[in-house]
């Protein structure tokens, strides 16, 4: 298929093809745009909202909206960036994230997206929510504190797995991960070997007995911000 | 003219920060050039001597007696700077925040396997702090003006946060210096 | 019991045909005769229709008349929006409390009777008003509350408790409510006197283009709030690829203070079914849905009944109106307590046996709506304005109302005023006007819209309610001067933050923290940094938030800040030495004194 529709981001022309979506045209040309749920092969969930640019004046999604023809694109504005860093703040006082003993840290993309901002602490007042673990799967653990709830799991157990071992559960500021099971991961027939297991971009969803593997200074996100790959990628 | 005065504590923290401080190694003697320390650990100087210029705050609010001192920093520093997670956001002791208060104090002198304590008796001297309902970020109780993360802010990020701050500098932290672990 | 339930569940997914879309259906029945959906439930429901255990739970733990937990046979459920509370449903509460021996949110020992709070019932004309499983009790107080208390502990017949009957249809066989209609002012669209089926019999003589053409000659906009033009969302419903079509009637009348659908469903259901009927022929569709919430149900059997005899008359069914070909039948379905299925596509969501959750946009209903087929979705107003359009014609309908917004509009107006109701006025009519007409003195503020809305003061009461200007699905909430604004703003948010479907962060969480900082600020806690603090946030989940409701949650906050700054200017001040106003010391060692049995050393009362 060939690149026959042209739009703008931030003043700098992008082809694209009809079907694709702003992010995938986006990431294409080697211009990131902030996400968090959003992940390359997974239907995308729209719900960390990172993503927003404004389009023709109007905010939408880049991970679901399509490309048009002839539009125009905001991305890394001023405007954008304080909206998504408010989202970020968001999703740390909303949660426990508790960096300093987490095995995801370093390759963490929530943190990660933090470090890219520049963030040293949210401005929101943290809410310490009480939320729990569920250790009792053999090879793998949730840890609900952590959650940010982007739905990579869901989709990946549903879709690619064919198993839907998650779903989300209770709404509002309650909603969480649920298993499909009474209460318990170990009782349902996930497995760590699961497409589920290796796309949670925090550390909700863990494969046990790994760790800390990787030492400090080698992680993912110690020395290049995330969404480095997308911008230093050959612009086509 | 009289150098300025940089004052620190260690509230609900474990005194990594403060390790973090001494890690900077030779530059310590640069930095004694450049300020006085008032109160502090490092200097154990217990009581404020004057006005200072900066106030770093290790470890965030556990009891009553956190809460003093921060309130006492506050009044005497010009610049505060929360350094490190549990200044920012309560850090491990806030591991507790969503257990209530008499579950925390049963577990730690009554019920964990480790105790051992035949009397039954839980600790209540009046010169004991009394403990929070909750472990609270720095900013929660004082106005803070600059923050550190990190378990602990690397002696680097404390360094060019320091030279930054005493030079009327804007803080700006490179990427590899801000990290929450 | 067990044994029981796997019949029951097998007999009522026999009954849906095992068909998963209808979940919602299996899992309402399944509440109502076991006052749960059990773990046990969700297993065998799963087991039957095909689908994983916990998709059924994904369902069960949205809506608020579903649990998992057991209620009681009888649920109470007390309104608790902000008209009710000004009209005491606080000691209202307080009496069903005290009488049944439970908290609210507490089940009676013996299991029988479950007292809760529930959000806006669209009764705020006779406030304060409650559920007793569905039947409607309205004008309640004290009294009121412990004489029903009473009743249902001696009877556990909530239907005894419908005297005296409502006015109109409410006396009705099929519906015996004691809710009134408190029409105060019929315009000369809806409450007019019309000829039964005129609309529809004009309509089948045109072709379906012609239909959706004289739509859009009266300039027909969507009548639930958001004002999308009527026509050219049937256009392109009609243009769309798909062998199914679908219209839905959106009667999940759930914006606090709305109640003018409630008097259309219960007056003029056959203008409205009529309507529907017109949508179907002019896009193609042979099914409609009404989606009636269920804080409704009361009405269900009367509109059941009104739908079987437009079958026996042939305005449903195969050949409508005797027009060859042309086939279309309406069914019901019910919601179950969830604000967001006022969302178009969280009523899709719903209808689909699906959780409320909207959907991601595009594709747009009219492309891929229900079932992934070409849907309309349009309010139960909207419908009767159709029938009435294809009647009297496009130019009869714009010679009402104002040059932008042709027509009347239905007001459910409530509050402080001498005559709440509703009222059918033409758009363009000045908000002093209307106040006059429904006899609202000392007026201080006026909430437009609901809470979704704005909230305006005196100095915007020149202002006129259409599109250009106020514009509302309906909601006119009326505070004089005694009422404290702000208190009303946190309680919009605490609306939105138990009404919020949880699927984005803005909405989410930033709906929790705009509460929180507002409460501080009522509190008398707040910073004059608190203010900018405020805005900012609500524009991000303003500019973030992923559906309408998300998009319009912080307009309690963001209104106030525009229209009542003084309100906030008044209780923050700059704090002293840097201390942070917000911090309660006292609050936060009270444990700890408690525990140790002794008051502080450092924080006693001097300081």
């Amino acid at each position: 298929m060939s690149d026959n529709i042209t739009f703008t981001i931030d003043g700098v022309e992008v082809k694209a093809r009809h079907g694709e979506t702003i992010i995938e045209a986006a990431d294409r040309a080697g211009i990131y745009i902030p996400r968090l749920c959003y992940m390359k092969d997974l239907i995308p969930h729209g719900s960390c909202r990172v993503c927003t640019v404004m389009v023709n004046g109007r905010p939408q999604a880049a991970c679901t909206q399509p490309v048009v023809q002839g539009i125009v694109v905001e991305n890394n504005t001023p405007a954008m960036q304080k909206h998504r860093r408010n989202l970020i703040d968001m999703l740390f006082v909303e949660g426990n994230h508790f960096c300093m003993f987490c095995e995801k840290s370093g390759n963490c993309e929530l943190q990660a997206m933090a470090y890219r901002f520049g963030i040293p602490a949210p401005k929101y007042p943290y809410m310490f929510p009480d939320k729990d673990i569920d250790a009792s799967h053999p090879d793998i653990f949730i840890d609900r504190n952590r959650c940010i709830l982007c739905g990579r799991c869901v989709s990946a157990s549903r879709d690619v797995d064919g198993k839907t071992a998650f779903e989300f559960a209770g709404r509002g500021p309650h909603k969480k991960i649920a298993v499909n099971a009474e209460a318990n991961l170990g009782d349902t027939n996930a497995e760590a070997s699961d497409k589920a297991m290796s796309v949670c971009p925090v550390g909700a969803l863990m494969k046990k007995r790994i760790g800390f593997a990787v030492p400090i200074g080698s992680r993912k996100y110690d020395t290049k911000p995330i969404g480095s790959e997308i911008e230093s990628s050959t612009r086509k | 003219m009289d150098k300025p005065k940089v004052a620190t504590t260690s509230l609900a923290g474990c005194f990594g920060c403060h390790m973090s401080i001494l890690d900077i190694d030779d530059r310590i003697l640069k930095l004694i050039e450049l300020v006085d320390f008032d109160k502090s650990p490092v200097d154990d100087i217990k009581n404020f001597t004057g006005q200072c210029a900066i106030g770093i705050i290790e470890g965030g609010c556990c009891n009553e007696e956190n809460v003093h001192v921060l309130q006492e920093f506050r009044k005497h520093c010009n610049i505060l700077i929360a350094c490190g997670d549990c200044a920012t956001m309560g850090g491990i002791p806030a591991m507790r925040n969503n257990i209530p208060l008499k579950e925390c104090i049963d577990e730690a002198y009554k019920n964990s396997p480790s105790v051992y304590n035949p009397k039954n008796i839980t600790p209540n001297d009046k010169e004991l702090p009394l403990l929070l309902n909750k472990v609270y970020p720095c900013q929660e109780v004082v106005k803070i003006d600059y923050f550190l993360p990190g378990c602990p802010p690397s002696a680097d990020t404390i360094w060019q946060a320091l030279v930054a701050l005493l030079n009327n500098k804007p803080l700006d932290l490179p990427y590899k210096l801000i990290k929450y672990d | 019991m067990s044994e029981n339930l796997g019949t029951f569940i097998k007999n009522v997914c026999h009954k849906y045909k095992k068909d998963k879309t209808r979940l919602m259906d299996i899992a309402c029945e399944v509440q109502e005769q076991f006052g749960c959906v059990s773990g046990k439930a969700m297993d065998l429901i799963a087991g039957e229709i095909s689908i994983h255990r916990v998709e059924v739970e994904n369902l069960v733990s949205f809506y608020a008349f579903l649990s998992k937990e057991p209620k009681g046979k009888i649920v109470i459920r007390l309104c608790n929006d902000i008209i009710d509370e000004l009209n005491g449903a606080e000691e209202v509460a307080k009496a069903f409390s005290e009488e049944l021996g439970i908290k609210v949110g507490q089940t009676t020992a013996d299991g029988k009777i479950t007292l809760e709070y529930t959000p806006c019932i669209g009764m705020c004309d006779q406030a304060p008003a409650a559920m007793v499983n569905d039947v409607i009790v309205t004008n309640l107080n004290s009294d009121k509350a412990r004489k029903i208390a009473h009743s249902i502990k001696k009877h556990g017949d909530p239907s005894k408790l419908s005297a005296p009957l409502g006015d109109g249809n409410n006396a009705n066989e099929l519906v015996l409510s004691m809710v009134n209609n408190n029409i105060r002012q019929k315009g000369e669209v809806i409450f007019a006197r019309h000829e039964q089926g005129a609309g529809l019999t004009k309509a089948l003589s045109l072709s379906p283009v012609e239909v959706i053409r004289d739509i859009k000659t009266a300039r027909l906009r969507g009548r639930g709030g958001a004002g999308f033009p009527t026509g050219m969302k049937w256009e392109f419903a009609r243009q769309a690829t798909g062998t199914n079509r679908y219209v839905i009637c959106n009667a999940d009348e759930g914006e606090p203070g709305t109640f003018k659908d409630r008097v259309i469903l219960t007056e003029c259901p056959d203008l409205m079914f009529e309507g529907m009927t017109i949508a179907g022929y002019a896009i193609g569709s042979e099914t409609g849905i009404l989606y009636l919430r269920g804080e409704y149900a009361y009405l269900r059997a009367f509109l059941e009944k009104i739908l079987s005899n437009r079958r026996k008359n042939g305005m449903l069914g195969k050949d409508v109106g005797g027009k060859k070909g042309f086939n279309f039948d309406i069914r019901i379905q019910m919601g179950a307590g969830a604000y967001i299925c006022g969302e178009e596509t969280a009523l899709i969501s719903s209808c689909e046996g699906l959780r409320g959750d909207p959907k991601t946009r595009p594709p747009f209903p009219a492309q891929k709506g229900y079932l992934a087929s070409p849907t309309t979705v349009n309010n139960v107003e909207t419908f009767c304005c159709v029938a009435r359009i294809l009647d009297k014609g496009a130019p009869w309908f714009t010679e009402i109302g104002s040059q932008g917004s042709p027509s009347t509009k239905l007001l459910s107006v409530s509050g402080d005023c001498k005559k709440p109701g509703v009222y059918e006025v033409p758009f363009g009519i000045k908000v002093s006007d209307l106040l006059k007409m429904v006899g609202a003195e000392d007026t201080a503020a006026v909430q437009v819209g609901g809470p979704s809305g704005q909230m305006i003061g005196p100095a915007d009461f020149k202002r006129t309610i259409c599109y250009d200007d106020l514009a509302t699905g309906g909601s006119i909430m009326i505070f004089n001067s005694t009422r404290d604004v702000l208190r009303i703003a946190s309680k919009f948010m605490e609306f939105f933050v138990e009404e919020s479907c949880g699927y984005c962060t803005p909405c989410r969480t930033g709906n929790v923290l705009l509460k929180e900082r507002l409460d501080r600020i009522i509190a008398g806690k707040g910073e004059p940094s608190d203010l900018d603090y405020l805005q900012e946030l609500g524009e991000s989940v303003k500019v973030s938030s992923r559906c309408g409701m998300g998009q319009t949650s912080p307009n309690p906050v963001l209104s106030t800040l525009k229209n009542f700054r003084g309100q906030y200017e008044k209780l923050t001040k700059r704090s002293k030495d840097g201390l942070m106003q917000s911090f309660d010391i006292k609050a936060a060692i009270a444990d700890a004194e408690a525990i140790a049995g002794r008051p502080s050393e450092k924080f006693s009362l001097n300081s």
